[in-house]
């Protein structure tokens, strides 16, 4: 069972954003696996363990992002790629698209898991999008993956309620939380983790040209959300109380 | 020069930090008012091969270096101080004697169980009557046959009550100038005759356990001496300094965490209709407070890296645990004084922190022992003891 795990390297999520002349500031910033990601690096080991194989876990970004591979490989993935894009201008979900599209054509792959969404854009498009170009299955936000054969049952997570859907191999799925609780790396896992292969590949490795793989969307302004405000407490007989909260509705915050 | 953790310390301390936050910290109050010895935690330490980390693997360590170990001490310590002086104990006084000067056969059969976190150890070298002056240990152990009987009473040892072996000094005899011979003894606590009482009632790192041990004619094979038998004194002295960097970090995490919890606490409180954090008085115990703890925290580091280098770390592990010991005690008394009355309320934490903090001072050492080993490295005093000895 060759399984891949889709990885990015996100903000803390404890980690206050800032923003300057329209960037976002990441200096001094910790960095974190992506927390839904790490629920699929969690599930790929334990597939592996159950069922033979290896896990190999991909990251798009830059060479900062070896962090996150090398703890991937401390939790137990058997080996690790870097796809640089920093000589990608404006990159968004269609370049990171483009990329795992080149590099999964020269692989073979049985499953690829990856996190339901990521926690700092948040676009959710990367396991969709590359399912479609790989022309093989998707299932989102699955909470429990029981494989049997060569079919996989997906208990998928449908805004509160559940979904089963079973999926003919290979297939894309991503995790939702509650699939698993992910391990800590092991002090030996650590240790072994620094023998652990882990290439890095350019464009070049991936004959990709650079405006190929060029982002389609334009970032046109970036702003953090208006901070909330302090609330009010309605006063007086109840349907005083409820006239009062109607008009409001209506003239203040406009949204009746 | 160069400040930066190579990446396995990193992952490390990212993976003992988010260990330490999820699994330790929330029982830390708990721990403190019931006085349990938090067991489960230790359980799941070893299986992630924390108590183990200084050691080769082919002992069931993980084959880390002394500045990994003092990153997760710091880790654990901020979450809990009793857990973190626990874990230090375990490894720097319980296990690393066994490495350091243990026999091939010893460190298989007592070392391994040890490393892999399947059993805590424990040292016993304090006695009622011997303290700081470690010299003059009475508890005696005498060979009969091919067996030592240990005689003698041990106290405010940790771990002990969980541990399955603890290291016993023992005076054997006497040198040519009459002064006490002090050997190491490996005994197993269910050896006929070992009593360990855990009965005390501490005022801090009350979820660490603290024992009394009393050896009534204990007798041990004779196998069971650790070490050399005549330089017993020098190797307890080797193992209380690498014991002294693990204690300076411990008391660098628990400050830490006081100190996390008065800047947070500073910038939410208002008076005056504005954050404390405003305020100059507050800015300059927080501006002092975060400067001493880095100041701590770096000498703690280049202390474990000398040692790391076999280089000679006794003066600076002595300068990293007094430093770190009293500035921990000065940083959780601000942090109780920069939340006020809350501060005082059990509820928000950092009174227990300065309780576990007072500890630091005085445990491996106290602070006037410290400043007696780096004025001994300065090379005060040894004309005295020319004199005495000549």
């Amino acid at each position: 069972m060759n399984i891949y795990v889709l990885l990015k390297r996100t903000f803390d999520t404890e980690e206050k954003i800032e923003i300057e002349n329209g960037e976002i500031i990441d200096d001094g910033a910790e960095f974190i696996i992506n927390p839904y990601d790490e629920y699929a690096v969690e599930e790929a080991i334990q597939i592996r363990d159950e069922h033979g194989g290896e896990v190999s876990v991909v990251t798009v970004g830059d060479e900062e992002a070896e962090k996150q591979l090398r703890t991937a490989l401390a939790m137990g993935a058997d080996q690790a790629y870097l796809i640089e894009d920093e000589d990608i201008e404006n990159g968004d979900e269609y370049s990171t698209q483009e990329l795992l599209k080149a590099f999964f054509a020269e692989k073979e792959y049985d499953l690829i898991l990856g996190g339901n969404v990521a926690v700092d854009g948040g676009s959710g498009q990367i396991g969709p999008r590359l399912a479609d170009q790989l022309d093989i299955v998707h299932v989102t936000s699955a909470v429990d993956i029981t494989l049997e054969g060569n079919e996989a049952k997906v208990e998928r997570d449908v805004e509160g309620d559940q979904e089963i859907i079973s999926v003919s191999l290979p297939a894309l799925i991503t995790a939702q939380q509650g699939l698993n609780e992910p391990r800590y790396p092991s002090l030996p896992g650590i240790m072994k983790a620094k023998k652990k292969p882990l290439e890095t590949l350019d464009l070049d490795d991936l004959d990709v040209d650079e405006e190929d793989a060029e982002g389609k969307t334009k970032t046109v302004e970036r702003f953090l959300p208006p901070e909330k405000q302090a609330g009010r407490i309605l006063e007086g007989e109840v349907e005083g109380q409820v006239q009062e909260l109607v008009r409001l509705l209506k003239t203040d915050a406009k949204v009746l | 020069m160069n400040f930066e953790l190579t990446q396995e310390q990193q992952l490390l301390k990212d993976m003992v930090r988010d260990f330490a936050q999820n699994e330790i910290a929330p029982k830390a109050r708990e721990i403190d008012e019931t006085g349990e010895f938090p067991i489960d935690t230790f359980k799941k330490m070893g299986e992630l091969g924390l108590l183990g980390i200084p050691f080769s693997e082919e002992y069931g360590g993980s084959g880390g270096d002394t500045v990994s170990y003092s990153l997760a001490v710091e880790e654990i310590g901020r979450a809990c101080g009793s857990t973190g002086l626990s874990y230090a104990a375990a490894v720097s006084l319980g296990a690393s004697p066994l490495y350091y000067f243990g026999t091939e056969e010893q460190k298989q059969k007592y070392l391994v169980p040890l490393a892999s976190g399947e059993a805590l150890g424990s040292f016993g070298l304090t006695e009622p009557n011997a303290g700081s002056d470690a010299g003059g240990t009475q508890t005696k152990a005498v060979l009969d046959g091919d067996e030592y009987v240990i005689n003698g009473e041990k106290c405010w040892i940790t771990n002990a009550g969980f541990a399955k072996t603890v290291i016993v000094t023992a005076v054997t005899g006497k040198d040519a100038r009459g002064k006490n011979i002090i050997s190491a003894f490996i005994v197993p606590t269910d050896t006929p005759g070992f009593t360990i009482n855990s009965n005390y009632d501490k005022m801090g790192v009350r979820g660490s356990n603290t024992s009394e041990l009393i050896l009534e004619d204990v007798r041990v094979p004779k196998e069971n001496l650790l070490g050399d038998p005549e330089k017993g004194f020098k190797q307890f002295l080797y193992t209380l300094d690498g014991g002294r960097i693990s204690i300076a970090s411990l008391a660098v995490g628990i400050a830490q965490s006081a100190f996390d919890a008065a800047l947070a606490y500073s910038k939410e409180r208002k008076q005056f209709s504005q954050p404390i954090s405003n305020f100059q008085a507050i800015q300059f115990k927080l501006a002092d407070m975060s400067m001493e703890i880095e100041l701590a925290r770096n000498m703690v580091l280049k202390a474990a890296w000398l040692k790391d280098q076999g280089k000679k770390f006794t003066k600076e592990g002595a300068y990293a645990k007094l430093f770190a010991s009293e500035m921990a005690t000065r940083v959780c008394n601000q942090a109780i004084q920069i939340h006020g009355g809350y501060g005082y309320m059990k509820e928000y934490g950092v009174e227990r922190m300065l309780r576990d903090a007072k500890l630091m001072e005085i445990g491996e050492g106290t602070s006037e022992i410290q400043r007696l080993v780096i004025a001994r490295e300065l090379g005060c005093g040894e004309k005295k003891k020319a004199k005495v000895n000549g």
